[in-house]
């Protein structure tokens, strides 16, 4: 009797990820956002046209990941920046990978008016309701009572003001085409994600305007938990204050079964 | 006179503590000190490290090339800063995670088990101040009694159920000190 | 009050809580982080206003704001957050209130690193905002210099209604040192007469930047020049070491200065009769002070943590009249006595070219050094 071995590849690096070990504190969540990107980017074969742009925050080495194209912005401008690329470039799939201190606290006019204006990017906002690189502040997005580093006490909101909810906002917006929220907190979310980002791209890629995929994240680093509490905290404290959900998406999109 | 001390080890260790120890020491002793801690992402669950300035007059540099002191508690540490010791000066090195000797015949190299030593005093996370402890034995600055106050005065309040330990790990890691012979293992 | 061991960064927010700050706007960036969460801890407790900013650019606007009341008020940042407050800083000079800020100077051009260094000199001692004018720079080396300077800058700003820049750099934000803190002043009760804090029983008063007929901008200018003229007469401040029989000196700033210190003292060791001069205000420069030194010296060695920003200002007082020379570490690299003990030698051995470009030369002789890969 013969048995034969077949050996079959079921997980590996995707194409459009370097080899390049990652920066990121162990547990962080901004590495499987890292590996959903470019999983999308690889199964859409648009490596080699796609132009990322980092932002400032803990993934400011981002475009040391990402086998494509990137630029570097300065903190908050990367929507400025990829707007300026994709005018130029409009065949290119330009895409924004950016913090919520980045995206939603210095640079909230420029999000704002890339959506506004419909700017044919993507863009994935990784709310991780924390300033992860340096060292823990207060974001926009941390929540009532949380306590940084720069709200020693907690958030009072009554001095601190709320928490923004940038994707529920930013659908507000004429020019937004697809605009949703998903969370990385176990497989059946991330799995979610994923397609999310694959739809975002497709709204770039069908001239639809403006897309944003807002990614719950973890910082234990920060929240000063383990990875695994971590986990947990982001489902029982953020996903009741930042629902998991679609919030536009442009009736071209609807029929697109990723 | 100026002497110079650099703390090297991961991050977590307790390198920037020990550090201070010193420093409040030497304030205390009436001296001039700076304490200045490496900063910055390269922290992050990689190495640290501090230097401290001990002086009878107005400090110049906060950071020199040769300290006369250093401690390292880890093998990049060693690797690092053992040829950068000031010759006659001292090395206490974290014998536990590093699996070599000395390389140097012109300074005094103290290899101490410091994390063995901690963990038989009940917590591996006082290896700091064994290591710390040997320094001061070995290096005529300040004198054990004058660390241990400092230790004493300046400790945390929500620290101070550590203060026994850490007063018998400076104990521990002096006595280790003065136990071995002269040069490297 | 005893000396306590004080990190640079929370001595300098805590000397500013004591001399009776009101309001801090700011946004967290290395190496100055800890100073904005000092106030985010003590400033509410103390019933005083604290606020993170969205950015850099609404935080000095916030700062503006709260200025126009005649409260004390303050932001902290670093270079790349400085930069962004540029537009901002002009509009408070142009309005003449009152500012403090202080940069923890890091790496650049551009995000650079989070390493100390004082690229930033040009910026805040020549460049600014657009329009015409002159903020007070002061450059602390050690902490305690650093809490004596932030309550000066408040006193200077008031003074003169002027910004006044605190010039630190990552060394002083994250040093410690025993330092002496000030005494807790109280908040003030009484409020100069050009604050805008509601018309209540009195003539309306307008604090703004725009003078729309350009005659009258003239005379804003004008006044903004006497103003500066006053503050160069009155408010230079300096410290000599060893100058007394000094054939040549050193001139640094800040940790420059102080890193100076050390290898000015090794040269003494070694017989060389060499002094330092520190500036503490980059602006107003001391201009006459080494103006002083020139029949005695003969040569000036300048020591930066930039590619010589500070050089053009030295050599603009001394006009070709001593040979120059010039030691800088760039992009966040910190130089060790050493490195500087062996400039001062080869100036005494082989004392300095009459003419030609320190910078130049400098460049020439940093090119094998540097290390252009790793
Ligand atoms: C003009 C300017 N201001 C401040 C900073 C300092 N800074 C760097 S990253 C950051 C916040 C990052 O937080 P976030 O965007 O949430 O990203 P995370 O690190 O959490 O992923 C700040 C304030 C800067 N680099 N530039
Ligand atoms: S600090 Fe937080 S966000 Fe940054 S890498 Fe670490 S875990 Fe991730
Ligand atoms: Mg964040």
């Amino acid at each position: 009797m013969e048995t034969t071995l077949s050996v079959q590849i079921v997980y590996q690096r995707p194409r459009s990820l370097t080899a390049v070990p990652m920066h990121y504190c162990p547990g962080c969540t901004h590495g499987i956002a890292h590996r959903l990107i470019a999983e999308v980017i690889d199964e859409l074969g648009i490596r080699e046209r796609t132009i990322g742009v980092a932002p400032v925050g803990c993934s400011v080495f981002a475009y040391n990941y990402f086998d494509c194209d990137f630029v570097e912005a300065a903190h908050g401008r990367a929507p400025a920046m990829a707007t300026g690329i994709k005018r130029l470039l409009p065949d290119r799939v330009v895409f924004t990978y950016q913090g919520d201190g980045d995206l939603a606290s210095i640079g909230m006019g420029e999000i704002i008016h890339a959506a506004g204006r419909g700017e044919n990017i993507t863009v994935f906002f990784i709310n991780n309701a924390i300033y992860g690189m340096t060292s823990g502040q207060m974001a926009p997005t941390t929540l009532p009572g949380q306590k940084t580093t720069s709200s020693p006490q907690g958030r009072d909101v009554e001095t601190m003001g709320y928490p923004l909810r940038m994707a529920e906002l930013l659908a507000n917006l004429d020019g937004a085409g697809y605009v949703v929220r998903r969370s990385l907190h176990d497989p059946k979310n991330i799995r979610m994600a994923k397609k999310a980002i694959r739809l975002a791209f497709e709204t770039q890629l069908r001239g639809l305007g403006f897309a944003m995929v807002e990614l719950l994240s973890t910082c234990s680093t920060n929240w000063g938990l383990s990875p695994l509490e971590s986990l947990r905290w982001l489902e029982e404290h953020m996903i009741p204050y930042y629902p998991i959900g679609d919030f536009k998406v442009a009736e071209a999109l609807q029929a697109i079964k990723v | 006179m100026q002497t110079e001390i650099l703390i090297a080890g991961f991050g977590g260790q307790g390198v920037l503590f020990a550090g201070q120890v010193l420093a409040y020491a030497a304030m205390d002793a009436g001296c001039e000190v700076t304490w200045i801690p490496s900063y910055g992402p390269e922290m992050r669950g990689g190495t640290a490290n501090c230097t401290v300035i001990i002086s009878d007059e107005e400090i110049g540099s906060p950071l020199v090339l040769n300290p006369r002191g250093v401690i390292a508690l880890n093998l990049p540490s060693l690797d690092k800063y053992e040829p950068l010791v000031k010759p006659g000066g001292v090395l206490v090195v974290n014998s536990s995670l590093v699996n070599r000797g000395s390389r140097r015949e012109d300074i005094e190299s103290v290899f101490i088990p410091a994390s063995e030593i901690a963990e038989s005093l009940g917590n591996r996370r006082l290896l700091n101040m064994v290591a710390l402890g040997a320094l001061v034995a070995k290096l005529p600055v300040l004198s054990l009694d004058q660390v241990k106050r400092a230790l004493e005065d300046h400790l945390p309040e929500r620290h101070k159920q550590f203060l026994q330990a850490n007063l018998q790990a400076l104990d521990a890691g002096a006595s280790f000190a003065l136990s071995v012979s002269r040069v490297g293992v | 009050m005893a000396k306590e061991l004080l990190k640079g960064n929370i001595a300098m927010a805590e000397a500013a809580i004591r001399a009776g700050l009101e309001g801090y706007f700011g946004y967290p960036i290395t190496p100055q982080t800890e100073l904005l969460e000092w106030m985010a801890e003590r400033m509410p407790a103390l019933g005083r206003a604290f606020l993170q900013a969205e950015s850099e650019v609404a935080a000095i606007n916030m700062l503006y704001g709260a200025a126009c009341t005649g409260a004390r008020v303050m932001t902290s940042s670093s270079s790349p957050g400085i930069s962004l407050m540029m537009e901002g800083l002009s509009y408070i000079a142009g309005t003449e209130v009152p500012a403090v800020i202080i940069d923890v100077v890091r790496g650049g051009p551009g995000l650079g690193n989070i390493a100390p260094s004082q690229g930033d000199y040009n910026q805040i001692v020549h460049g600014g905002g657009h329009g015409d004018y002159h903020p007070i720079v002061l450059a602390p080396a050690s902490v305690q210099e650093a809490v004596d300077l932030v309550v000066l800058a408040f006193d200077l700003a008031e003074k003169y209604r002027t910004i006044v820049f605190i010039m630190a750099d990552g060394n002083i934000g994250q040093m410690m040192e025993p330092a002496e803190l000030p005494p807790m002043r109280p908040i003030r009760t009484e409020y100069p007469d050009w604050a805008v804090r509601g018309a209540m029983g009195r003539e309306r008063r307008i604090l703004s930047s725009i003078y729309i007929d350009p005659k009258d901008e003239e005379v804003t200018n004008y006044r903004l020049l006497q103003v500066w003229n006053r503050i160069q007469a009155a408010e230079i401040r300096y410290r000599e070491y060893f100058l007394e029989d000094a054939d040549y000196v050193v001139i640094g700033f800040g940790t420059a200065g102080r890193i100076a210190l050390s290898a000015v003292r090794m040269a003494r060791a070694e017989g060389m009769r060499v002094g330092l001069l520190r500036p503490i205000t980059l602006s107003p420069f001391p201009h006459p002070q080494i103006e002083n030194l020139i029949p005695q010296v003969e040569g000036i060695l300048v020591v930066e943590m930039n590619s010589g920003q500070m050089l053009e200002d030295v050599q603009k007082a001394v006009r070709g009249r001593v040979p120059v020379e010039f030691y800088g570490r760039l992009g966040g690299m910190v130089p060790f006595p050493d490195e500087i003990l062996a400039e001062i030698r080869r100036m005494c051995r082989e004392g300095i070219p009459p003419d030609g470009d320190p910078r130049q030369r400098w460049m020439k002789r940093f090119a094998p050094i540097i290390r252009w890969h790793d």
